[in-house]
């Protein structure tokens, strides 16, 4: 019986106190808790997109798919304004996201070489703008000055010269052994090859994360569309997503038009709702991100980390 | 010798372009300052626009109603900040606890879906809110169908709790995010000073409270000075999207107040003249709590 015993009473010891017990069943509930709370709009607003619209608009899609069908997304990718908008969206952020990785790397390097003329002075002012702005009014009527607003390049120009970014990739560039870029210098590589050739490869992981960064921006950019641009034919994604939420006048009426093409399928289940198109555009505009974060989340975790550091 | 100066100055040449669009983007708008001392309107430009000089400054205050109006927006924008400061600590607390979990897959998996919506705009959170929130969306639904409620509740409407709900959603945004800094914090404690803990007897519990929590404090203090230097500034994107005829007395803090006063009602220079006193007010505190935790920790943070 002894024999028995021994290792339960052995393996309770191992288990410690009973604070330490209650804690872990607590922390696993909370956490649990915590992570269905973040996941778990994303997955409603989904499974009532490829739901039965007209169980969805009365909102008995709760928990599991109904009456799948995918007729949502092919009523919404048929919405001209929401494809002109979808195509503005994508093209800042390649465009925005190319010219801020290329800036903030070229500004990274020139910065940290000690030959350029006033070259403290000159990052100090760039570096100076993190901790102010003008605000955004006088932002609004310069912009209007100068002839910016409502053009494409208000979303693109003003974002190029990032400070944040460039202080990350100054730092990242000054951990380069500066042999690498003497031995370049002496083979009689000036600057701007020495750049291309010895310093873009090397800082590559850091630029990986100011372009994740600068990309997840753009995309979600709303503010600028907001304040500068009146143009509908400007509008972004993010932009056109509020109209929707905002204005139902503007959503019945595509509501009409789109329903009247469901509608030779006559059912009930398929044709376009409020509810629907808000739902499917919704996840259209999200779909990007929830794609690339997974993936990329050590370059977003890195990016903080570096900032924290200096910052 | 010669030849280095020259190179420098090419040099320079190559960064002056993007000079030139940091005095343009940032430091030419300061200029629109000037707006605030006249009364301007727009399709006219300022050079025939009248100069007032502080008339617009007196203007924010000279009657009861303005006085209230503003009164209103600060206590806003004191109070959404305020509960934001007096939280500050759940992001600390997420990560002290989530590393007590030992299963790493469940932590790594709570730490991914949790830092997920911090990447999502406001403009989508306000989606999110209004299918999950609206008299169909499923939390109306689940509620009418166990009976709790029997009909609809304006979750979004109601300008109840609105200071509340909005620091509830900037936590459901942010807190996973926040907490990603306090974990780096953590895992760079010293392990032979937890062991040793064990050793003398210490549960998990003395454990975060006798070591993890002073080891990460000094992390808590930065963001919280931080945080109280840009007490003034909420910006505008999250109070502009919840913000509707029911709830608009409560919500708008100062910068959606200047954005509406300008856009909405044609006010450029009385907006731009509250705009130029949060940004002085913004910069001393910024330097106010700079000075702080120069003394406090040692270094500042600009």
């Amino acid at each position: 019986m002894a024999a028995s015993v021994t290792p339960a009473q052995k393996k309770k010891r191992k288990k410690q106190d009973p604070v330490d017990v209650v804690m872990s069943v607590v922390t696993y509930i909370v956490y649990s808790f915590f992570a269905f709370v973040c996941v778990y709009p994303f997955y409603y607003i989904f499974i009532n997109t490829i739901s039965s619209n007209d169980l969805s608009a009365r909102g008995k899609v709760t928990f599991w798919p109904m009456e799948i069908h995918f007729t949502n997304y092919v009523n919404v990718s048929h919405i001209p304004s929401l494809l002109d908008a979808f195509r503005i969206s994508l093209a800042r952020t390649v465009i925005g996201t190319l010219l801020t990785v290329a800036a903030s790397a070229f500004l990274g390097y020139m910065f940290s070489r000690e030959t350029m003329w006033k070259r403290k002075f000159w990052y100090r002012l760039v570096v100076a703008t993190m901790y102010f702005n003008a605000g955004i009014i006088p932002f609004f009527i310069t912009m209007k000055n100068i002839g910016l607003y409502n053009t494409f390049w208000v979303y693109i120009l003003p974002t190029v010269v990032a400070p944040f970014y460039i202080v990350l990739c100054k730092t990242f560039v000054e951990s380069v052994p500066k042999e690498l870029t003497d031995a370049a210098e002496l083979d009689g590589a000036g600057t701007l090859r020495t750049f291309t050739s010895v310093i873009i490869p090397v800082i590559k992981p850091i630029l990986a994360t100011v372009a994740i960064f600068s990309a997840v921006g753009q995309w979600n950019s709303f503010q600028d569309t907001l304040l500068l641009v009146s143009d509908p034919k400007l509008s972004t994604l993010q932009f056109t997503l509020y109209q929707y939420i905002n204005q139902a006048s503007s959503l019945k009426a595509l509501v009409n038009s789109t329903g009247n093409a469901a509608s030779l399928a006559a059912s009930l289940a398929h044709a376009a709702t409020a509810t629907s198109i808000r739902m499917t555009v919704t996840i259209v505009v999200v779909a990007p991100i929830l794609l690339v974060y997974p993936i990329f989340q050590r370059y977003f975790v890195k990016g903080i980390m570096i900032g924290a550091v200096k910052g | 010798m010669n030849k280095k100066k020259l190179r420098g100055y090419r040099e320079f040449l190559y960064v002056l372009p993007f000079i030139i669009l940091v005095l343009i983007f940032a430091y030419y708008p300061l200029y629109g300052w000037t707006y605030a001392f006249y009364d301007y309107k727009p399709p006219k430009p300022l050079s025939e626009s009248l100069f007032v000089g502080f008339k617009w400054f007196h203007y924010m205050v000279d009657n009861e109603i303005k006085r209230k109006q503003l009164f209103q927006v600060l206590l806003n924008t004191f109070a959404v900040s305020g509960l934001s400061m007096l939280f500050s600590w759940f992001p600390m607390m997420f990560a002290v606890f989530l590393n007590e979990i030992k299963c790493e897959p469940y932590k790594k998996f709570v730490q991914t879906v949790t830092t997920l919506p911090n990447f999502i705009s406001w403009v989508l959170v306000y989606s999110i809110a209004f299918c999950v929130f609206n008299s169909t969306g499923v939390v109306n639904s689940l509620l009418t169908d166990w009976g709790v409620i029997d009909k609809p509740v304006m979750f979004l409407q109601s300008s109840k709790h609105i200071w509340f709900k909005m620091w509830l959603w900037l936590t459901w945004k942010n807190a996973g995010w926040a907490a990603i800094m306090y974990i780096a914090a953590i895992t760079g404690i010293d392990e032979e000073l937890i062991d040793a803990a064990k050793v003398d007897g210490a549960n998990r519990w003395k454990t975060i409270w006798h070591i993890t929590i002073p080891s990460i404090l000094p992390t808590y203090l930065v963001l919280l000075f931080l945080n109280m230097a840009n007490f003034l500034s909420n910006g505008m994107e999250q109070f502009f999207v919840f913000q509707n005829s029911f709830n608009k007395d409560y919500i708008q803090v100062l910068d959606l107040y200047v954005y509406n006063l300008a856009m909405g009602g044609g006010g450029y220079s009385l907006a731009t003249a509250i705009g130029v006193l949060k940004s002085l007010v913004s910069i001393v505190l910024l330097c106010v709590m700079n000075g702080i935790s120069k003394l406090t920790r040692g270094e500042g943070f600009i």
